[in-house]
This record gives C-alpha cells, sequence and structure tokens, in this order.
C-alpha cells in the first residue's frame, strides 16, 4: 500500500487485492457478537467533510470505530474560501491535534492530493470523494460486491450507466476495475461523457440496450438536478426513456446479472423502484461492504509500520486479530 | 550621466563589437569620453530594451501582490525597458486619471516605461465603452485597450471599439475567451482534464473568438491584438487572417511555450492560469507561429498573486504566472537554443514587434548611433535555477521554481543608465 489512498489509478493490482482480501475477512466481523478489533488503539482518524455526505462519513466513522481508532468528525460545511478559513489552515490544526488519518471529502477535484502532498499535515490521507475525480474507497466497495457474486472479475463485463463526465465514482471504477481485469462500457448521452474518455481504459455506448446484454454487472449513476437545466439532456423523462434501468430493460438482462448504485438514488429516474427493490439488486448489501472496505483501507494504511510490498502479511494478521477478538 | 562603453558585445548575436551609451543614446565607440564606464561585454549579447505588452503591475488596489515599483524592478531584471501595464486593477484603469496616477507612479519608479493599457469597458462589464479618447489624449498615452482577464464577447461592442480606436491610432487587445463556453473552466478540456475531473477550457472558446475578431477588425479597417494566443488553432487563423492582409497581431506567453496541461495533474495551483496550459502539440504550433512571425511577440502576462491564493485547493486558486524574470530565458530555451529563432529574431520578437504594436516610439530600435540607449545584456552560457525567492516581485507564483533555464539578463540601461548591473538592481 501506498502512504495515502487518493485515486483508484494509484492501485496496482496487487494493492487492490490486498484491500478486497483484508476486506473479505474483516467482512465476517460484521456478523459477530463483537464488531470490535484493538487493532487502531490509539489512533486519530479524522473525517474531514467539506460536503455533506451522512452516508460515507458514517461509513467511514463505522469503519474507524471497529478498529478502535479515535474519530474526530470535522464538518467544514462550504467552501473554504467562502468560509474564510484555507484548507491549509484547517490541514494544520488537524495536524496539531495528532490526527493519523484525514479521510477527506471535498468539492474541488484534487484537494485530497493538495492535502497529501503539500506538507501541510504528516498523516496519512484518504480519499472520500474529491469534487468530480475520483472516490476510490466507492469503487474498491463496488469491486468487493461483484467478487461475492461473480467471483476474480477478469474478463467480467461491467456496464457503468449515467452522468460519467461529473462522476467521481464512475473514474474510480473505471480505473479500479481495469486494473482488476474486467472489461468496463461506459453508457451515457454524448453529452455526459467526458473529452478524451476514448483514452481511458474502457469501451463506450450511447446505446444502453445494447449495452445490458451480456453484462455481469450493471452499475447505474445517479443523475443530478441540476444537469438537466444546463442543456445537457432535453428531460428527465427523456433521460430515463433512453437512460433508465426500468422494468423492460431489466427483464432483459442475463438471470446472473446484479444491479448496483452508488446511491442515493432517484427511483424512477434512473432506475425504478422495482429494479431497485428486486432480489438481483445489491444496493444495500454495497452499504454494508462499504464498512468492511473502509476497514480494510484504515487497517491496512495505519497498523504497525506501513506495511509495504516487502510486508504482505497484513491479511493474515488481521484475521489473527479476529480470532482474538471473538475467543 | 555616465557613458558606458561596452567592449566586445554581440549586437543581435553578431560578430563581438563595441558598444557606447552615452547621454541617453547610442554612440559611436570612437567617441567615448575619457571617463567612461567601461563594461566588459566578452560572451554577451546585445538586445534592444525588452518590450512588454502584457504585464499586470496590480496598482493600484492589490498591493499586496505587487506595485509599480515592484513590478518595474523585475521587469529591469528581466531585461524590459518597458511594459504595458494591465487595466483590471482596482479601481480599473478605464479613466484618464488612473492611467495617469500609473503612468506618473512607473516615472518615478524609473526602472522602466510603464504604460498603461486603458480598459476597453467601464469596469471591465463589457457594457458600454470607456472613455478611450480621454485615455489615449492623457499624459500616459493609452494607445493599447484591454478588457484582458474579460473577453470583449459581445460583438457590437466589439466592433465599436475597434473602429472607435482608428481616431487615435489605437489597437483593442482582446482576451479571446468565449465566456458560455468556460464557465468555471480550470484548465484545458481534453484528456488531462477528463481524467483529473476538472472543468475543461476547449480550444474551440479561444479560437471562435478570433475568428470572429479578425473578420470584425477586416470588416472595419481596424487594428487588432490577440492576447496569450495558446492554441494550434488559433496560430493556423491568425495565419489566415495575416494571408488576407489584414491588420492583425498577436502575441504568446512564455508559459505557454515551454510547459503543458500535464502539469495540472499536481493539482499545484502554481500551474493554474488563463488561458490554460494546454498539449505539446499546441506547444509545437505556438512555437513554429512564433519563428515564422504569425504570432508577432512574446509577452509575459506577468500576473503576480499573494501566496494564499495559491496555496490552497486548485478550484479556489487564482490564475495566472509571473513572468517578467524568466522570459527571456524561457524564450532562449523555446526557441534559441532548439535553433528557431536566432537572436536578432528575439530581439525582433521581444522588443522590436511589441514596440510597434504599442506605438513606443523610443524602444525597440537597432542599436545604432542616435538610437535610445535602452539595451540588454544577456549571457546566453548561463544557466541558473530559478528560485521564487530571488525575485524582485511581491509574489512568488513562478512555475519555473526550481527548474534549470538557460541565460541571465547582465545590464539593462533604460535611456543609458543602467537599472540593472552585473546583474543587480541598481
Amino acid at each position: 500500500m501506498k502512504t495515502h489512498l487518493l485515486s483508484s489509478g494509484d492501485l496496482t493490482r496487487d494493492d487492490a487485492l490486498l484491500i478486497l482480501d483484508t476486506a473479505a475477512e474483516l467482512r465476517s466481523l460484521a456478523d459477530r457478537p463483537i464488531k470490535k478489533l484493538p487493532t487502531l488503539r490509539g489512533r486519530t482518524v479524522v473525517n474531514l467533510f467539506f460536503e455533506d455526505s451522512t452516508r460515507t462519513r458514517i461509513s467511514f466513522e463505522a469503519a474507524a470505530k471497529r478498529l478502535s481508532a479515535d474519530v474526530i468528525n470535522f464538518s467544514a460545511k462550504g467552501s473554504s474560501v467562502s468560509k474564510g478559513e484555507s484548507l491549509k489552515d484547517t490541514a494544520l490544526t488537524l495536524e496539531a491535534m495528532g490526527a493519523d488519518a484525514v479521510v477527506i471529502r471535498h468539492g474541488a477535484s484534487g484537494a485530497p492530493h493538495r492535502l497529501a502532498h503539500s506538507g501541510w499535515v504528516r498523516s496519512h490521507v484518504v480519499n472520500a470523494g474529491d469534487g468530480t475525480h475520483e472516490h476510490p474507497t466507492q469503487a474498491l466497495l463496488d469491486a468487493f460486491t461483484m467478487r461475492r457474486h461473480l467471483g476474480e472479475l477478469d474478463g467480467r463485463r461491467i456496464t457503468i450507466v449515467g452522468d460519467v463526465l461529473h462522476s467521481r465514482v464512475a473514474r474510480s471504477n473505471a480505473l479500479l476495475l481495469a486494473t482488476l481485469g474486467a472489461e468496463v462500457t461506459l453508457v451515457a448521452p454524448p453529452t455526459l461523457l467526458p473529452v478524451g474518455v476514448e483514452t481511458w481504459p474502457v469501451a463506450t455506448s450511447y446505446d444502453l440496450d445494447s449495452a445490458l446484454d451480456k453484462c455481469d454487472a450493471v452499475m447505474m449513476l445517479r443523475v443530478q438536478s441540476e444537469r438537466m437545466n444546463a442543456a445537457f439532456f432535453p428531460s428527465a423523462r427523456e433521460y430515463s426513456r433512453r437512460y433508465g434501468l426500468d422494468d423492460r430493460r431489466f427483464e432483459r438482462l442475463p438471470d446472473h446479472t446484479i444491479v448496483m448504485h452508488p446511491g442515493p438514488m432517484n427511483r424512477g429516474m434512473e432506475i425504478s423502484a422495482n429494479v431497485a427493490d428486486s432480489a438481483r439488486s445489491v444496493i444495500v448489501e454495497q452499504v454494508t461492504n462499504g464498512v468492511a472496505v473502509r476497514m480494510a483501507v484504515l487497517y491496512l494504511l495505519l497498523s504497525g509500520s506501513s506495511p509495504g510490498p516487502d510486508d504482505p502479511a497484513g491479511g493474515s494478521e488481521v484475521g489473527s486479530e479476529i480470532e482474538e477478538a471473538t475467543a | 550621466m555616465s557613458a558606458y562603453l561596452i567592449s566586445g558585445v554581440k549586437i543581435l548575436g553578431g560578430a563581438p563589437s563595441d558598444l557606447l551609451l552615452h547621454e541617453g543614446v547610442v554612440a559611436d565607440p570612437a567617441d567615448a569620453p575619457a571617463g567612461a564606464v567601461r563594461v566588459d561585454g566578452d560572451g554577451l549579447v546585445a538586445l534592444p530594451g525588452l518590450v512588454d505588452l502584457h504585464t499586470h503591475l496590480r496598482e493600484p488596489g492589490r498591493e499586496d501582490a505587487e506595485t509599480v515599483h515592484s513590478g518595474s524592478q523585475a521587469a529591469a531584471r528581466g531585461g524590459y525597458t518597458a511594459v504595458h501595464a494591465m487595466a483590471n486593477t482596482d479601481p480599473v484603469a478605464d479613466t484618464a486619471g488612473v492611467v495617469e496616477q500609473v503612468w506618473h507612479l512607473g516615472q518615478a519608479a524609473g526602472y522602466c516605461d510603464v504604460r498603461p493599457v486603458g480598459a476597453v469597458t467601464l469596469g471591465l462589464r463589457g457594457e458600454r465603452l470607456a472613455e478611450l479618447g480621454a485615455m489615449a489624449d492623457s499624459d500616459a498615452r493609452v494607445r493599447v485597450f484591454s478588457d484582458d482577464g474579460v473577453c470583449v464577447s459581445d460583438a457590437v461592442l466589439m466592433r465599436r471599439a475597434l473602429e472607435y480606436v482608428k481616431a487615435f491610432d489605437g489597437v483593442i487587445a482582446q482576451h479571446a475567451q468565449e465566456p458560455r463556453l468556460t464557465e468555471g473552466a480550470q484548465m484545458n478540456e481534453g484528456p488531462v482534464s477528463g481524467v483529473l475531473g476538472m472543468r475543461g477550457w476547449p480550444a474551440v472558446a479561444e479560437e471562435a473568438i478570433i475568428a470572429r475578431d479578425c473578420l470584425l477588425a477586416a470588416h472595419v479597417g481596424s487594428r487588432l491584438h490577440i492576447c496569450h494566443v495558446s492554441t494550434a488553432g488559433s496560430v493556423e487563423l491568425i495565419r489566415w487572417a495575416k494571408s488576407k492582409g489584414w491588420n492583425v497581431t498577436a502575441e504568446v506567453t512564455p508559459h505557454h511555450l515551454l510547459l503543458t496541461d500535464e502539469l495540472a495533474a499536481t493539482y499545484d495551483p502554481i500551474y493554474k492560469v488563463n488561458p490554460p496550459l494546454r498539449t505539446s502539440d499546441d506547444v509545437e504550433a505556438l512555437r513554429a507561429g512564433l519563428a515564422d512571425g504569425t504570432i508577432d511577440c512574446v509577452a509575459t502576462d506577468h500576473a503576480p498573486h499573494p501566496t494564499e491564493d495559491k496555496e490552497c485547493e486548485w478550484a479556489a486558486a487564482a490564475m495566472g504566472m509571473l513572468g517578467l524574470e524568466t522570459a527571456l530565458s524561457a524564450v532562449q530555451m523555446a526557441m534559441v537554443d532548439t535553433g528557431l529563432l536566432d537572436w536578432a529574431g528575439v530581439a525582433d520578437r521581444m522588443s522590436v514587434r511589441p514596440a510597434q504594436i504599442g506605438r513606443l516610439d523610443a524602444h525597440g530600435q537597432r542599436l545604432e548611433p542616435g538610437a535610445a540607449a535602452n539595451v540588454v545584456l544577456v549571457d546566453p552560457s548561463a544557466v541558473r535555477t530559478i528560485d521564487p525567492l530571488e525575485s524582485a516581485s511581491l509574489s512568488r507564483n513562478t512555475p519555473f521554481a526550481g527548474m534549470e533555464l538557460p541565460g541571465t539578463v547582465v545590464a539593462t540601461f533604460l535611456r543609458g543608465r543602467p537599472t540593472v548591473l552585473d546583474g543587480k538592481l541598481q
């Protein structure tokens, strides 16, 4: 593992598999009566959230607490500039408080990168979503969920549908899934695919129907309401007709295909209520898996002397601690 | 005033000869007075003092970032003897009063001639013309007008401005940026912006305005100057406009000749600038355009910003880079050391042509007897590592920090008086 988790693209295949395997061991903890490990006792994890995201924050909070870390939630809502305090001063404050890891959610792309590389803090930095850039732990929990249902991802076909242009989830997934050997197809109206997407390790399509036949997982992205007023597509109804996963399209999916969504969903827009609630929807399970994956990330970044490539024993070590905790 | 006899200097890179600066003008070395100060010009190249068409001096309004005094010191250290101070100050330089203030501050500082640029529209708001005639007639004798930082995007207003300045031989320097195509834009739109998740500034937003304005300038028969050209497509459009015989000139910045949008991957806003750093294909086209004269000149777009406006996340940071003290080195690196321009070419692109565009009589002249003694001496063999703390600017936002650049300014003379000697401000 590297010192920070800023981008899915920074993870080698071995890094990613180590996180996913570790998460698999940690997930079993969720089924035990005592859900806590002593691993990060005495370590401090700061959740630094410049944007509201209750889902992601409580997921990281639960992950840190289950590893016995002290958790400080720092809500710096609104832009640092409009509120007067700069990112630098906030970072220096956290450093002075002795944060071992900073989990940062920020509206500006690259803010976690800036925090990690500016010399303002010595702590590990975990990107919990930055602007329209990346959200690597979301991609990890998505990959984790797919692995549970589909096995190893080599050669698996994953279709990601929606507002790729503004989606940090899509960026992180495209990079991570390619690293794990999956075949990714991004489906969106041309207005919502980024310039230069042809250089990404993915296929693209403007036609959802043609991308559904053989896919093993289909991931629907949230469409923000503000996109409708900026001429990205004519209307919500037209978007839904052309790019929504409705009951008719759901019928055509192969039997084993799972349906995913990073949440929060617009039911009736990008996904119908029936599909969201169907047995093949793993949307709620994604949330559960999120805690395990974030535990694995914090564990691998923080436990002991930073586990590097020479120290691949992280997984088995955590296994023995699970035994201790439940003994 | 002392006379200066520079011995064995290569004028415009030619054969070594002596150069006498006496009583404010270039004079015959044979007439050197007995007390003339001797300067060893061995290995140095003499060029006419550089002229910058595009400098932000920040005064009045942001004296924490730069003042006319500090900015003109930086200019002198960079080899400049004249700079054009952009109008986007606070208050905006849109009245005779403000441009005269800036002009007088430049005279008082005495490090270079500071020629104010007047705003095209009141408050840079793009609604109605500023009093262009009053600024032209003022002590500052403004000839270059620009809303730089903002595009004069209204086609009618642009047309009227181009027409109006014909009365006093003015030129409109356009910041070509279609506003709707660049709302919230952070960097060049392309594969890099897509991966970094940053809002793109597409080349077409620059090129569409350039195409329109070339047609407008031709239609009304006026002078148009394009600021900080940054794309390959823009170079082609300007080449086309010039082939028609239209009176269109253009500038390119040193940073667009050297740096690319790949640097944004650091998310370090030291590389955030408007127009943004583009691709290596654009860099190649800009160099070729400057070499063949399609692009008339190099202009720094020297844009000082205080530390806090760069020491933050990219989206919150100010746009702009320092340029005055590194321009000549950057041009040597991009153009001379690559064989694209010789030193005579550098003199043409950094002094002669910008002086013509700005209508500066005493600058950009041949270094022949009788010419104003505005001279820079360069040591092309020097190599220096750029240290922002050594800058004369009040700001530190140079994108070349830590980089090794070729060439250094040894001396700058303004009307025969050294503003820089032995590399030090006088």
